[in-house]
């Protein structure tokens, strides 16, 4: 945990830690205690007194259908998201962990896209798919399908997870490829020479080696689908239409900017903050873990 | 042996192909849509070949912007965002790098209560605690401002952790060796340590400047001038308006000018960038 060797200062230290720490403390905990001082609040339509009203803002919360049903879309997003872009990043990377010509080239071509914001890729999807001038909405409707992502709520859904799953293939694609060349090529020859095919080398070898990776994206596409998403939502559907496409992070932003309801924007940010600090904290026991094996 | 016949090779060459063109193809009808005229693309008569309008188009965004919802030249959105990402990625490496020199080279009272103080950060990012954070940042007057802009997004830990756990590989052999020649705690940081690090804040560098000009809602929130809105916000304002007053050539351009700086990083300094964002993760 520390050094043996070190310095002798009275006051250095605190000096050196004393911008970060000013930052953090009202930056971050001031707001955070605030938040939390809030959701016990409630104040009165004009804003003039308030009252301490201890667990009314989160019973309220859990009353309105329209919370549950955020949170279940919350959750429904994250998994479809996370889990249509970790299968075609996985196969992707499979195909680049390969012995091919040109496999540098292949991974810069792939990685790319991590690097264009939440917002911009919501402008690129709504314009490729735009219900009136998307140059793919032609094929769709040639299809026989009556595509209006800006009407028809599923199709928005459907919209939101194809955008925000294609900006995280390049993220799942490269750590999906560095935990393919840590396994130990023997192994794969053991498994080849034993007479397995490629197809079963790959489940029964690659596959349960590559758990701790898998897991740790999983976790990391879900916190990204709880939060990132925000500016891919904001661009493509605000929330709507009606209220399909409102995730628990989109519903707070809207329910203190236009509701002007701080308690209940509050109580929802600390109901915010539990599931990420359980997320994180699964997050760190799975590090733990992979560092002492 | 692990031998690919060639068949399994060329499947996957194609299975690689497609996956670039599927990851590409946005991208790129954002492109040919900013060299095209607005009439043809609102028809859907889009062609999916380059039009005639690149230099009118660009000419127009960076300087003059759109007619309708948003004036303000993209331009300057670009100036500020890049003012933004660079605040936060120096200010972070310098606020980060120096508390953990003090954390991992000193000893003094609450040095660990302070660490957990900063260390808990990790675990909230600034989306939990939006309002609360506007509220301060607008009794410091600080919106409509840089500061108010980026200090917010620098209250992390990420950095620091990352400086811990790399001072803690340092041989302690090289302080007592600077000791012996008489350095001090400012010499020993400038000397020895700050040239150690060069690569991991090249590499923390990379990253903290993508995430700083891809930020959104914070920005969203706090700026309410138009001269200093950042370009991820900017391209959401020229789309509000109704469909058919939207400029799309114009909203193309400016994502596409948006993805340049971040995408042309990356693509350059891919070892950096990749070495970096596996060590931010870990």
């Amino acid at each position: 945990m520390q050094k043996q060797a070190i310095f002798q200062s009275k006051l250095l230290p605190y000096a050196l830690v004393a911008p970060q720490l000013a930052i953090v403390l009202v930056f971050f905990y001031w707001p955070a205690l605030q938040a939390v001082i809030q959701s016990f609040l409630l104040q009165d339509a004009f804003g003039l007194s308030t009252s301490f009203v201890w667990f009314e803002n989160y019973i309220d919360l859990f009353k309105e259908p329209a919370y549950f049903e955020a949170i279940l879309r919350t959750f429904f997003f994250s998994f479809a998201i996370a889990v249509s872009s970790l299968s075609f990043a996985l196969l992707l990377a499979v195909m680049a962990d390969k012995p091919l010509r040109g496999s540098m080239l292949y991974r810069t071509l792939l990685i790319w896209p991590y690097a264009v914001a939440p917002p911009v890729v919501g402008v690129l999807w709504i314009f490729m798919l735009h219900p009136s001038l998307g140059v793919l909405s032609r094929y769709l409707r040639a299809l026989g399908i009556d595509w209006n992502p800006l009407l028809d709520g599923d199709q928005a859904a459907a919209l939101i997870i194809l955008a925000a799953a294609w900006k995280q293939i390049s993220y799942n694609f490269l750590f999906f490829l560095a935990g393919l060349q840590s396994i130990p090529r023997s192994v794969l020859e053991a498994a080849a020479i034993d007479g397995a095919r490629p197809m079963r080398r790959f489940w029964t070898v690659t596959f349960p080696l590559l758990s701790p990776t898998i897991f740790f994206l999983l976790v990391v596409n879900i916190v990204y689908a709880f939060f990132d998403t925000f500016g891919i939502i904001d661009t493509m559907t605000r929330g709507g239409p009606g209220k399909s496409t409102e995730t628990l992070v989109y519903k707070v932003y809207t329910d203190g900017l236009l509701g002007g309801n701080l308690g209940s924007s509050a109580a929802q940010s600390v109901i915010l903050m539990f599931m990420v600090i359980v997320l994180t904290g699964i997050q760190f026991r799975f590090v733990e873990r992979k560092v002492t094996y | 042996m692990v031998e690919e016949e060639g068949f399994r090779r060329y499947v996957a060459h194609i299975i690689l192909w497609i996956g670039i063109a599927i990851v590409a193809f946005p991208v790129y009808l954002a492109f040919i849509a900013s060299t095209q005229d607005n009439a043809v693309i609102a028809n859907g008569q889009m062609s999916l070949l380059p039009g005639g309008h690149f230099f009118e188009t660009y000419y127009q965004t960076i300087f003059v912007g759109t007619s309708g919802s948003t004036r303000e030249p993209v331009g300057n959105m670009m100036l500020n965002s890049l003012v933004m990402a660079l605040l936060i990625a120096v200010g972070k490496i310098a606020i980060s790098i120096i508390s953990a020199y003090a954390i991992v080279y000193f000893r003094f009272p609450f040095r660990m209560p302070i660490f957990w103080l900063i260390f808990i950060t990790l675990m909230l990012p600034v989306e939990v605690r939006i309002y609360p954070t506007y509220k301060i940042v607008a009794d410091l007057h600080m919106l409509d401002s840089y500061a108010g802009l980026s200090l917010p997004l620098i209250a992390s830990a990420t950095a620091t952790l990352l400086f811990r756990q790399f001072f803690m590989t340092v041989p302690d052999e090289l302080l007592e060796a600077s000791r012996i020649d008489g350095a001090g705690p400012f010499r020993f940081f400038w000397d020895t340590l700050l040239p150690l690090s060069r690569t991991n804040m090249a590499a923390l560098f990379v990253i903290l400047f993508i995430l700083g000009w891809n930020q959104y809602l914070w920005p969203l929130l706090i700026t309410t001038r138009d001269d200093m809105q950042t370009i991820q916000v900017g391209i959401r304002k020229m789309i509000t308006t109704t469909d058919a007053l939207t400029e799309w050539p114009i909203v193309m351009a400016t994502a596409v000018l948006a993805m340049l700086p971040p995408v042309f990083v990356v693509v350059v300094m891919q070892k950096l960038f990749v070495r970096g964002l596996v060590e931010t993760e870990k």
